[in-house]
């Protein structure tokens, strides 16, 4: 008998077909998930947010700071709630949030303006949020260029030839690496298909088991590879099916570049896909009941989550963290679509990430194959 | 010793097994088969020999191992000792190749509930890699009868019907070997008849049927059957041949009264059972002397008539329940 037969493979890629497709919730879900996830990360992240709290630390006692301010104010970004007049006074606001952006004019700033010193404005923002604060600093030098020009007449019209006339220096806090809200669309990508498709097949066997329907499939000449290749297959469409839902959400919607190789990004997220299911079904294996199925499934979502670098800055974190966050699929994957999206990254840019990838595929299947029961001993 | 009872059930008598066995070749030949489940003994050294074109049946009590018999036949379960052959492959080594020769019906319904019929039949028929498919699949509607309902989920199917898809599907790769688990618990007895006319149809065409069932009627039905009790075969042979071996004396009395009179005879010494059987008692014993004994004040009464009957199964199966708890104790 011949290892790997197509024809019984084929037959659990159509039951499955028909299964999913009676199964109309779970369908839902799985079409349902991503769209309400991209909602909600969406929602948060398309709202241009005006009116953020600032304060001000003026030393300066010439006119151009506070025309500055006042053209800050005047953008809609900024709200200046509060005048400080010492450093310390700065940083406590901003470490309790009471504001997002301290603005700091040193002393002589509109002397040295005069005197084409190009005098810098040190902008400190609380970037914990940066899809909060990224547009504002966007916004920042062309705001003070265009609040300067209008200022620099007559005799100081020499110095719009130079187009800087300050320098903007922006602190930012809490967040070195600068997520901005590009990174977070793309990274949903990975976290929705982390988690629809490790849920999905880590019920896959075990609702045969709790179905009793494993005694019949046992029963059959059908080998543990056909019954999970068959499993997956089908699962594999329906990921292409949520990420292409995302990708048209983010370009159209959310208006996030995508300066890269759409193919290269379609063909390694099927590797990343498989590795999911892979993983799934082997929970499916583990698990006596589908109540547990979902609890393993969750165990390897959270840290998937919070260690992979979507909801934390990945050089942020302790090393033990990062170590753990190398070993799961999604970190390398949410640096690939980064890259490839918005670096416009080439397959070899990104092949350091593309074989952890497959060794994860490699060893998760080997484990599920190993797992598979053939008998109900 | 008594006559042996003739008690056939009008209408499918058992035939004899077609002269196949000629051929010498046993379709399950094991020895020694056991299974442990941690340190439970389910299945405890069962020896057993099926010929081709053979219904044989098993019974015994709930719990007395004969699903997990089964499931060791067919691979589903590996033995912890005994060896043997299944349809000539070995049971311990070629599980795989003795999957696809045989057709086993589990005891709990174990198809698709979300799949139609003809899907759930499609599938199987697709696993097995039947040839010409579609027609394989057609067929099998039409001789079960499930044709006109073949869009209808599984699922949403009665109990009964149930166990029809179960055997259509059990039957579409043409199996050598058909293990059949409880296949009629819970059918109705029309479709009981139909159902037993069509194994002995198989049968004579040269399929090979082990078939568990608490049903007496059907045990009858069977060329040969075994009775298990706590994974050991207690009696095994044709139905005259069980009772023989187990040789139970069995007396009839009709009358006034009889609920009174069954609880005194179920006192006396040497009497087993006591049965009421519509109008009359059976009163069973397995020493023919002592169950003399034990009835002679009564049968003086001339308002109760006394005969000896030849026994029933059922009477023989109870008799050997009782003695393998006897023996627990
Ligand atoms: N997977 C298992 N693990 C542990 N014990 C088991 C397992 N399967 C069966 N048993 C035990 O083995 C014994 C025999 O079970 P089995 O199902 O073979 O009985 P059976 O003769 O088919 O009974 P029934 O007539 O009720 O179907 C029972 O005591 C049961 O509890
Ligand atoms: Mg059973």
């Amino acid at each position: 008998m011949r290892r790997f037969t197509f024809h019984r493979f084929w037959a659990v890629v159509l039951k499955e077909f028909v299964q999913m497709k009676r199964d109309r919730l779970t369908f839902a879900m799985m079409i349902g998930i991503p769209l309400i996830q991209l909602t909600l990360f969406g929602f948060a992240i398309n709202s241009d947010p005006k009116h953020l709290p600032a304060a001000v630390l003026n030393a300066d006692s010439g006119p151009f700071a506070r025309t500055l301010v006042a053209a800050m104010q005047h953008s809609d970004y900024f709200e200046f709630t509060r005048e400080v007049h010492t450093e310390d006074q700065a940083a406590k606001l901003l470490q309790i949030g009471a504001v997002q952006f301290v603005a700091t004019f040193p002393e002589d700033f509109s002397r040295r303006l005069l005197r084409g010193e190009r005098p810098t404005i040190l902008l400190e923002a609380d970037a914990t949020d940066p899809a909060a604060t990224g547009p504002a600093l966007a916004a920042m030098r062309s705001l003070a260029d265009a609040a300067l020009d209008r200022d620099l007449r007559g005799p100081l019209a020499r110095f719009k030839a130079n187009t800087a006339a300050v320098n903007i220096v922006v602190h930012a806090h809490y967040n070195p690496e600068n997520n901005t809200q590009y990174n977070v669309v793309p990274g949903l990508m990975g976290v929705v298909l982390t988690m629809t498709m490790i849920i999905i097949t880590s019920l896959a066997i075990t609702r045969e088991r709790e179905r009793g329907t494993m005694e019949n499939l046992l029963a059959t000449p059908a080998r543990p590879l056909e019954v999970m290749a068959g499993k997956i297959l089908p699962y594999i469409l329906v990921g292409y099916v949520q990420v292409t839902l995302i990708l048209i959400a983010s370009r159209f919607f959310f208006h996030v570049p995508m300066v890269g190789s759409l193919p290269l990004l379609y063909a390694i997220v099927l590797l990343f896909i498989a590795a999911n299911l892979a993983v799934g079904i082997t929970f499916s294996t583990l698990a006596s009941n589908q109540l547990q199925a979902m609890q393993m499934a969750f165990f390897f979502f959270l840290p998937s989550i919070l260690l992979s670098g979507f909801m934390f800055p990945f050089r942020g974190m302790p090393p033990w963290a990062q170590w753990i966050g190398t070993c799961l699929p999604l970190t390398h994957f949410l640096r690939i679509v980064r890259g490839i999206l918005l670096k416009g990254s080439s397959l070899g840019d990104i092949a350091p990430e593309l074989w952890p990838l497959a060794l994860f595929l490699v060893v998760a299947m080997t484990l599920g194959l190993k797992r598979y029961r053939q008998t109900l001993d | 010793m008594f006559p042996l009872p003739v008690t056939c059930i009008p209408g499918s008598p058992p035939m004899s097994p077609p002269d196949s066995m000629a051929l010498g070749a046993h379709v399950i030949d094991v020895s020694g088969i056991t299974k442990r489940f941690g340190d439970k003994t389910v299945v405890n050294g069962i020896n057993l020999q099926v010929d081709r074109g053979e219904i044989f049946g098993f019974l015994g009590p709930n719990g007395s191992g004969k699903t997990t018999f089964i499931r060791t036949l067919c691979g589903l379960l590996t033995p912890e000792s005994g060896s043997g052959t299944c349809l000539d492959y070995n049971v311990l080594t070629e599980q795989r190749q003795i999957r696809a020769h045989v057709g086993y019906m589990t005891q709990k319904f174990s198809y698709y509930e979300d799949l139609s019929i003809r899907e759930n039949l499609d599938f199987i028929a697709r696993v097995y890699g039947v040839p010409d498919r579609r027609t394989a699949v057609d067929k099998a509607l039409d001789r079960l009868g499930l044709a006109g309902r073949s869009h209808q989920l599984a699922g949403q199917l009665s109990g009964g019907w149930k166990q029809r898809l179960a055997l259509a599907a059990c039957l579409i790769h043409s199996p050598q070997l058909l293990l059949l688990d409880e296949p009629t618990a819970g059918v109705d007895p029309k479709a009981r008849r139909e159902f037993w006319e069509e194994l002995h149809r198989l049968a004579a065409e040269g399929m090979t049927v082990l078939i568990t069932t608490h049903y007496m009627d059907e045990a009858e039905r069977c060329h040969r059957l075994a009775y298990i009790a706590d994974g050991t075969l207690l009696a095994m042979g044709t139905v005259g041949e069980v009772i023989a071996s187990v040789g139970l004396t069995t007396w009839e009395v009709s009358g006034p009264g009889l609920a009174r009179l069954a609880e005194s005879l179920r006192k006396c010494d040497g009497v087993e059972q006591v049965v009421p059987f519509g109008n009359t008692l059976h009163v069973t014993g397995q020493d023919a002397d002592r169950i003399e004994a034990a009835l002679r004040p009564w049968r003086t009464d001339p308002s109760h008539p006394w005969r000896q009957i030849p026994s029933g199964l059922e009477d023989v199966f109870i008799s050997l329940m009782g003695r393998s708890s006897d023996k627990l104790k």
